[in-house]
């Protein structure tokens, strides 16, 4: 059957199970736009303002799904647009597929109209890339770049096809196998030194007597999530989260303690300094996860594993490094060990979150005219019953959310991690409902992210999603104010941030929406948000400089942690720095 | 500053690591991105095609005082178009360079010496002109640093040197 390159391109992605594509149109990628109008009945093109936002949704698709998030863009500034939502996948281990077009290849080269060398531009933010200029190349190439981006460690790969080739036609048959001679999902290990390291990891779980699992979100990934909830319910070890690992175990189960790093609750820091024995899963050891990495851990030994050989080592040594899914390693490792509960160590963590309890901004009794960020999140889970999915975007609210929000599910928080992407929540929030529609979906942001991200609530309002945005308008950017006021004596450098009526401005959209100023009118507002079927925006206008604590100050220890004041700034009360 | 190079390099902490890589448009780039984007720090890399067309070779020489070479080895053996890569610097390895020397010659009598040094050491005289000659040497890189310190003394014009090439010895 002869196909052009523009039909491969959509038979390829129907293939490969692609049902939804986020993308833009432009001339390069012409071609491909006119032949999706003879496969509409099989792939749902949604039409982005901004191509950046094409790459956030296709990431959060992913997240949403576990199947890969495609996302389409013309060559030149159409690509380039795909860069931080590209950067953001990478920095997140998000299998996306990204497809560009670029200049007819005799042009490659010559700065023609639109050409920008997205190749070389996304060398380090993607996982892979390939530039097509030869059609007989494109259903092979479009077949590895989805395998790429899906096996092993996933992540962003991004396909440049110049504009000739999609013009070309070519006999098509459907590829159906890849083979890459350089590329290995997983870095071979000898079969005697997995079973070695495995034993190794086993005794040292044998000896621990104050262990601690850091659990991130290579569980997820390795759809594991089963097989380690049998091993730390076997085990009796308490865990410990990243950011991207929430939900990965839910986190009303009992030994479940919550978000480690910057900006966990203390409680959860304090064991994991205090801890003998880590078992690292399917996370990286961040720097905002270690804080200062001279003292992290020092009387622990590590047993690490991860998919990723070149994670082992990078920032924390570990006495044993596992290279394997989790998949493949947590049955294995749960039969090994004995079934054990660690009374004295679980005690002492309890004692430690009693503490962390007492200091809770939602336990002191509050003006009935203010509002703060903390009740705007809880509110939320409150009234919602914490059955839905969250996109965030970046900065207070987003720790807020990791406090104040308890979630059950693996793909219930999506949120932007490595990167810190601003602007991540509304892009997001529609990938997940493209790829969830029967989820309740809620954006969350903050005035500052919103303001990012503004013109797609006009693809909000055209594919008429049923999504609820959630805008916690502190007047500030928050998280930088923060650190301005810790940091750099409340000198605040352009923080200060007006914004539109966010109401109104939903209106024009077609949105409707409406301002919650106190705890009464926020309830009333989610009950609002939730009655409305369709899209429906709440503005939350909170107190201004409520500050996320607990805090682990940069360059600081874990143990060294600035702790939440008896009461907020608000009411007059003072930081409590005791490291305690 | 010549001489502090050759000392720095006299100083055995070197990583020295064999990458075969598909042989393709923009794979040097890769490599060399990776380099940089990790704050990796290399010696030398030197690459060429081998029996197979379609597979280069990389030498890559590692800064092992700076960079952690396991490091580099996992986070080469991650690149789509990299086939294999081995960390020789503990195996029984043949490592050679090819340099290149430019040297003055302002008193003719002196050709004889720098023909008489050259021979010491197995290398070549491969250009003569009026002012200058050209040396070749191969070897390890201290051989080739030990001819570049004794011919300083004549005045060098310019180096070329290739950078470290490895291969393991016996059979693979």
């Amino acid at each position: 059957m002869k196909l052009t390159g523009a039909q491969i391109i959509w038979e390829t992605l129907i293939q490969q199970g692609s049902t939804t594509v986020f993308g833009y149109p432009g001339g390069a990628i012409l071609p491909a736009y006119d032949a999706l109008y003879d496969y509409n009945d099989r792939i749902k093109h949604v039409l982005v303002r901004h191509e950046e936002n094409a790459a956030l949704a296709a990431d959060s698709y992913f997240r949403a799904t576990g199947k890969v998030g495609v996302c389409m863009a013309t060559s030149g500034p159409g690509a380039t647009n795909l860069v931080t939502g590209l950067a953001n996948a990478m920095l997140d281990s998000s299998a996306v597929v990204a497809i560009t077009g670029q200049v007819a290849s005799h042009l490659v080269g010559s700065d023609a109209f639109q050409e920008t060398d997205i190749i070389g531009i996304t060398l380090p933010i993607t996982k892979h890339n390939f530039l097509v200029t030869d059609i007989n190349e494109l259903a092979q190439t479009l077949a590895e770049a989805f395998y790429i981006a899906r096996s092993g460690r996933p992540g962003p790969v991004l396909v440049d096809i110049c504009k000739d080739v999609q013009q070309k036609s070519v006999d098509y048959t459907p590829v159906t196998s890849v083979e890459l001679r350089g590329y290995k999902a997983i870095k071979p290990q000898p079969q005697k030194s997995v079973a070695d390291k495995l034993a190794q990891a086993g005794a040292l779980i044998e000896s621990a007597r104050k262990p601690i699992i850091l659990a991130g979100q290579g569980i997820k990934h390795a759809n594991a999530h089963d097989d380690f909830k049998a091993f730390v319910e076997k085990s009796g070890i308490p865990v410990a989260t990243t950011l991207l690992g929430i939900g990965v175990l839910s986190e009303d189960h009992p030994l479940n303690l919550r978000m480690m790093g910057m900006h966990g609750e203390a409680y959860v820091n304090q064991a994991i300094a205090g801890a003998d024995l880590i078992i690292a899963m399917g996370m990286r050891f961040d720097d905002r996860v270690t804080g200062n990495l001279k003292t992290y851990a020092k009387n622990a030994r590590v047993i690490h594993v991860d998919i990723d050989a070149a994670e082992i080592n990078k920032n924390v040594p570990a006495d044993v490094g596992i290279v394997a899914s989790l998949k493949d390693v947590l049955p294995p490792l749960t039969s090994m060990i004995e079934k054990r509960s660690y009374a004295s160590w679980l005690a002492q963590i309890s004692e430690w979150r009693g503490d962390t309890q007492s200091h809770d901004i939602l336990q002191v009794e509050l003006p009935q005219d203010m509002l703060l960020a903390p009740q705007v999140i809880r509110t939320i889970y409150d009234v919602t019953g914490g059955e839905v999915t969250v996109c965030t975007d970046v900065g207070q609210h987003q720790m807020w959310q990791t406090q104040y929000f308890q979630h059950k599910r693996r793909n219930q928080l999506i949120t932007s991690g490595g990167l810190g992407t601003m602007g991540f929540a509304l892009p997001a929030a529609i990938g997940a409902k493209f790829g969830r529609p029967q989820d309740e979906v809620w954006a969350i942001a903050g005035d500052g992210g919103f303001q990012m991200s503004i013109p797609e609530l006009a693809t909000v309002a055209q594919e008429e999603l049923d999504i609820k945005i959630a805008i916690v308008n502190n007047n500030y950017l928050g998280m930088v104010r923060q650190w301005q006021e810790l940091m750099h004596d409340r000198r605040y450098s352009s923080v200060n941030m007006w914004s539109p009526d966010f109401v109104k401005l939903a209106a024009a959209y077609g949105i409707p929406g409406i301002r919650a100023k106190t705890l009464q009118e926020a309830r009333e507002a989610v009950q609002m948000a939730r009655a409305h079927k369709g899209p429906y925006l709440i503005e939350f206008s909170v107190e201004q400089e409520t500050n996320v604590f607990p805090m682990i100050q940069p360059g600081k220890s874990l143990d060294e942690m600035t702790r939440r004041p008896i009461q907020p700034a608000a009411l007059g009360g003072g930081m409590d720095t005791v490291a305690r | 500053m010549l001489i502090d190079k050759i000392e720095a390099r006299a100083n055995p902490t070197t990583h020295t690591l064999v990458a075969l890589v598909e042989n393709k448009p923009g794979v040097l780039n890769r490599v060399a991105s990776l380099m940089r984007r990790r704050n990796f720090n290399i010696h030398s890399l030197a690459v060429g095609e081998t029996e197979d067309p379609s597979v280069s070779r990389m030498t890559i020489v590692i800064d092992a005082s700076k960079t952690n070479a396991a490091l580099v080895e996992r986070n080469l053996h991650k690149l789509v178009n990299v086939i294999e890569v081995q960390d020789v610097s503990n195996m029984p390895t043949v490592m050679r360079e090819l340099a290149l020397i430019k040297v003055s010659v302002d008193d003719a009598a002196k050709r004889g010496e720098i023909k008489q040094i050259a021979d010491m050491f197995q290398s070549r005289v491969v250009d003569v002109a009026k002012d200058s000659m050209m040396i070749e040497v191969a070897g390890e890189e201290t051989k080739v640093d030990s001819v570049l310190s004794i011919l300083a003394d004549y005045g060098i014009l310019e180096v070329v040197r290739t950078g470290r090439i490895a291969m393991a010895r016996g059979g693979k």
